[in-house]
C-alpha cells in the first residue's frame, strides 16, 4: 500500500518535471532547427545582398529589409492601437465596472480572443480595407494600416484578459489605503493599482506583441504584401509585406534545400530573435523594477 | 494552402478508391496504374480528369501530384512517372538530359490557359497594348491619365511570386517574351495570395488593375482588350481568340510521355482530348483546345 503510493508519487513527480523541462527542450530544438536550416543563407548570399531593399525571390533578389520594416511597422501600429485600448478595457473591467457587467464582459472578451484570425481577415478584406480607402482617400485600402488595426483587434483580447487578471490580483487594501488618504478614484487607478500590477500588465503587453508579430493569415489578407521598404512616415498608409506573410506565402512552393528555402528559414530565425529580444527586454525591465521596490521596502 | 487542399483531395481519392480496389483484386482483371506529376497550374485539372476517368474505368488507377513543371519533367526523365504535366515546353537542357538517358519525350497539348487583364467596370480604359501593360506593371505609368483614363493612381495587383501565372506574366507581358529583358514588377505591386483577393479588390477599387486566369474572372468585371503592338487590333480573350492565337497572353498546357504512349496511358491521353474531358477543361476555367482529329482507335 505504502509502497505503491511511493511508486505513484515517483512517476507523477517525474512526469510533471518532464512536462516542465519539455518546454525548454522544444524551444531549444526549434532554435536548433531554425539555425540548421537558416544559417546556410549566410554562406549562399553576401550580407550586403541579404540586407538590401529588394525582395523578389523569382529573380534571386533576397533583400529582407522590406520584410523586417513591414513587420515592424505593422506591429508597432498594432501596439499603438491595442495597448491603450486593451489596458483601458482591463482597467474598466477590474476597477470601474460593476460586478455583474464584468461577469458578462470577461467571457465576451475571451470569446473574441478565440476568434480564428482568418475570420477577422475576411472582415478586414470586405469591411475594413474598403472603408479605409474611402475614408482616408487612399489608392487602395490594402495597407499596413489595415493590418495594424486588424492585429490591434487580435491583440486586444490577449492584453485585456491578462492585464485584468493582474489588476484583479492587486490586494484590495492598496485601493482602500489610497482612497483613505484622499486620492480620487482615478489617482488610485493610475498611481496605485496600475503600478502595483505592473509586471502582469507588462506581460500582457508582451504577449500582445508576440501575438501581433507572429500573426500571419489576417495580415497576409489585408496588407497587400508589396515588399516596399518603409522609409517615410506615410509608409503606414501604403502596402507592406511582413515576414510571417512571406514565409506563409512562399514556403509551400519552394524547393527544399534551395537558397530561397534557406532564406525563408533565416527570416524565421530573425523573427525568433526579435521575439526573444522583446521578451528579454521586458523581463529585465520587470526584474529591475522589482529590485528597486525591494530595496525601498528593506 | 494549395498543397494542403491537394493532399486532402488525394487522401479523399485514396479512401474513395480502396473499396473498389479490393473488389477488383478479387476479379481476374488487373489494375493498371498511371503516375501523373508536374505543373501546379494543371494539377486541379489533372485531378478532375483522373477522378472522372477512374469512375468510368475502374481498372485504371491514376495518381496525380503537383510540384511544378520542372519537377514533373525531371520525374519523367528519371522514369518515375508515366505522364508529366507542364505549363511550359520542355527546355533544351531537359531534352538533352532525357536523350542522354535514351528517353524521347513526346509532347501533347492538353488545354490552353488565357490570362485576362481586368479592371473595375467603371474604369473608362478598355484597350491596352502589351507594351502599355508592361509599363504599368514595371512602374513607368503611375496614373490612369497617362494611358487615357481618369486622373487616378494605378494600383497594381498580382498573384504571389510562387504562382506559375505570376512568372508567366512576368516573362510574356513585362518582358514581352524577351529573354534578355530584366524588367521586374514595381516594388509596390500588391502580391495577393489568391485569385479571390484580386477579384475582390478590383470589384471595389476603381484604381486597381489585375490579371487572372480567364475562367476565374466573374462577369461583373471589365476585361481589357489587348493588342500585341501599337497599331495592331485589340483582342478580347475568349475560347476562339485563344485558339486562333490572336489573343497574346495565352499559353498551351502540356503532358509529356517518355516515348510514344502505349496501353492505358495512350488510352487516357486520347480520352483527355475527347469532348467529355475538354468539357471539364472549360468548367475549370481553362480554354479547351479546338479538337484536332483524334486518331481513331
Amino acid at each position: 500500500m505504502d509502497k505503491s503510493l511511493n511508486w505513484r508519487e515517483f512517476i507523477i513527480t517525474r512526469a510533471v518535471r518532464a512536462c516542465g523541462y519539455s518546454a525548454i527542450l522544444f524551444v531549444g530544438l526549434i532554435f536548433f532547427f531554425l539555425l540548421r536550416e537558416g544559417l546556410p543563407t549566410l554562406g549562399e548570399i553576401p550580407l550586403g545582398d541579404l540586407f538590401s531593399a529588394r525582395w523578389y525571390p523569382v529573380e534571386k533578389y533576397y533583400g529582407i529589409l522590406p520584410l523586417i520594416s513591414g513587420s515592424l511597422i505593422v506591429t508597432v501600429g498594432a501596439m499603438l492601437v491595442a495597448v491603450p485600448f486593451g489596458i483601458g478595457t482591463a482597467v474598466f473591467m477590474s476597477e470601474v465596472a460593476p460586478r455583474w457587467l464584468r461577469e458578462i464582459l470577461k467571457p465576451l472578451v475571451e470569446l473574441l480572443g478565440g476568434l480564428p484570425s482568418v475570420v477577422l481577415g475576411f472582415l478586414g478584406i470586405l469591411g475594413l480595407s474598403p472603408f479605409l480607402r474611402v475614408f482616408l482617400d487612399l489608392p487602395t485600402g490594402l495597407t499596413a494600416l489595415a493590418g495594424a488595426l486588424l492585429l490591434g483587434g487580435i491583440a486586444v483580447p490577449t492584453i485585456v484578459s491578462i492585464a485584468e487578471d493582474a489588476l484583479d490580483a492587486v490586494p484590495q487594501s492598496y485601493r482602500e489605503g489610497a482612497l483613505a488618504l484622499g486620492a480620487t478614484r482615478w489617482q488610485t487607478i493610475w498611481r496605485v493599482t496600475l503600478p502595483a500590477a505592473r509586471s502582469g500588465v507588462l506581460t500582457a503587453v508582451m504577449l500582445g506583441v508576440g501575438r501581433a508579430i507572429g500573426e500571419t493569415m489576417a495580415v497576409m489578407m489585408v496588407t497587400g504584401n508589396a515588399p516596399v521598404l518603409a522609409t517615410r512616415w506615410n509608409s503606414l498608409f501604403m502596402p507592406a509585406r511582413t515576414m510571417t506573410a512571406t514565409i506563409a506565402a512562399e514556403m509551400g512552393e519552394v524547393a527544399s534545400g534551395s537558397t530561397h528555402y534557406h532564406v525563408l528559414f533565416f527570416i524565421g530565425l530573425v523573427l525568433f530573435l526579435i521575439s526573444l529580444a522583446v521578451n528579454v527586454a521586458a523581463s529585465t525591465f520587470v526584474f529591475c523594477q522589482k529590485k528597486r521596490a525591494e530595496r525601498v521596502l528593506s | 494552402m494549395k498543397r494542403l487542399a491537394l493532399f486532402a483531395l488525394l487522401l479523399f481519392l485514396l479512401s474513395a478508391c480502396s473499396p473498389s480496389a479490393t473488389s477488383s483484386s478479387s476479379q481476374p482483371q488487373t489494375t493498371a496504374y498511371i503516375e501523373n506529376k508536374g505543373s501546379d497550374t494543371i494539377v486541379n485539372l489533372a485531378l478532375a480528369w483522373a477522378e472522372r476517368y477512374q469512375s468510368e474505368h475502374p481498372a485504371v488507377r491514376i495518381s496525380v501530384t503537383g510540384g511544378g513543371s520542372g519537377t514533373g519533367i525531371a520525374a519523367l526523365i528519371n522514369g518515375t512517372v508515366d505522364l508529366a504535366n507542364a505549363s511550359r515546353q520542355i527546355k533544351k537542357e531537359e531534352l538533352q538530359e532525357a536523350q542522354a538517358k535514351g528517353i524521347n519525350p513526346i509532347e501533347q497539348t492538353i488545354a490552353r490557359d488565357a490570362i485576362a487583364v481586368i479592371v473595375h467596370p467603371d474604369n473608362p480604359v478598355s484597350e491596352l497594348t502589351l507594351q502599355q501593360i508592361a509599363d504599368i506593371y514595371s512602374g513607368k505609368f503611375n496614373n490612369w491619365q497617362e494611358i487615357g483614363g481618369e486622373d487616378r493612381p494605378i494600383v497594381r495587383l498580382s498573384r504571389e511570386t510562387n504562382s506559375g501565372t505570376h512568372v508567366y506574366f512576368l516573362e510574356t507581358v513585362l518582358r514581352l517574351g524577351d529573354k534578355n529583358n530584366k524588367t521586374l514588377f514595381a516594388t509596390n505591386t500588391l502580391l495577393l495570395p489568391s485569385s479571390e483577393g484580386i477579384i475582390n479588390e478590383i470589384r471595389q477599387n476603381l484604381n486597381a488593375i489585375g490579371y487572372d486566369g480567364l475562367g476565374y474572372v466573374p462577369h461583373d468585371l471589365k476585361v481589357i482588350a489587348i493588342a500585341k503592338a501599337a497599331g495592331a487590333s485589340y483582342v478580347l480573350p475568349s475560347v476562339a481568340t485563344v485558339n486562333d492565337k490572336s489573343y497574346p497572353i495565352a499559353r498551351d498546357l502540356y503532358m509529356y510521355t517518355a516515348g510514344e504512349a502505349t496501353g492505358v496511358v495512350a488510352a487516357y491521353l486520347e480520352w483527355i482530348l475527347s469532348p467529355e474531358a475538354q468539357a471539364i477543361v472549360a468548367k475549370l476555367g481553362f480554354v479547351p483546345i479546338s479538337l484536332t482529329p483524334v486518331p481513331s482507335p
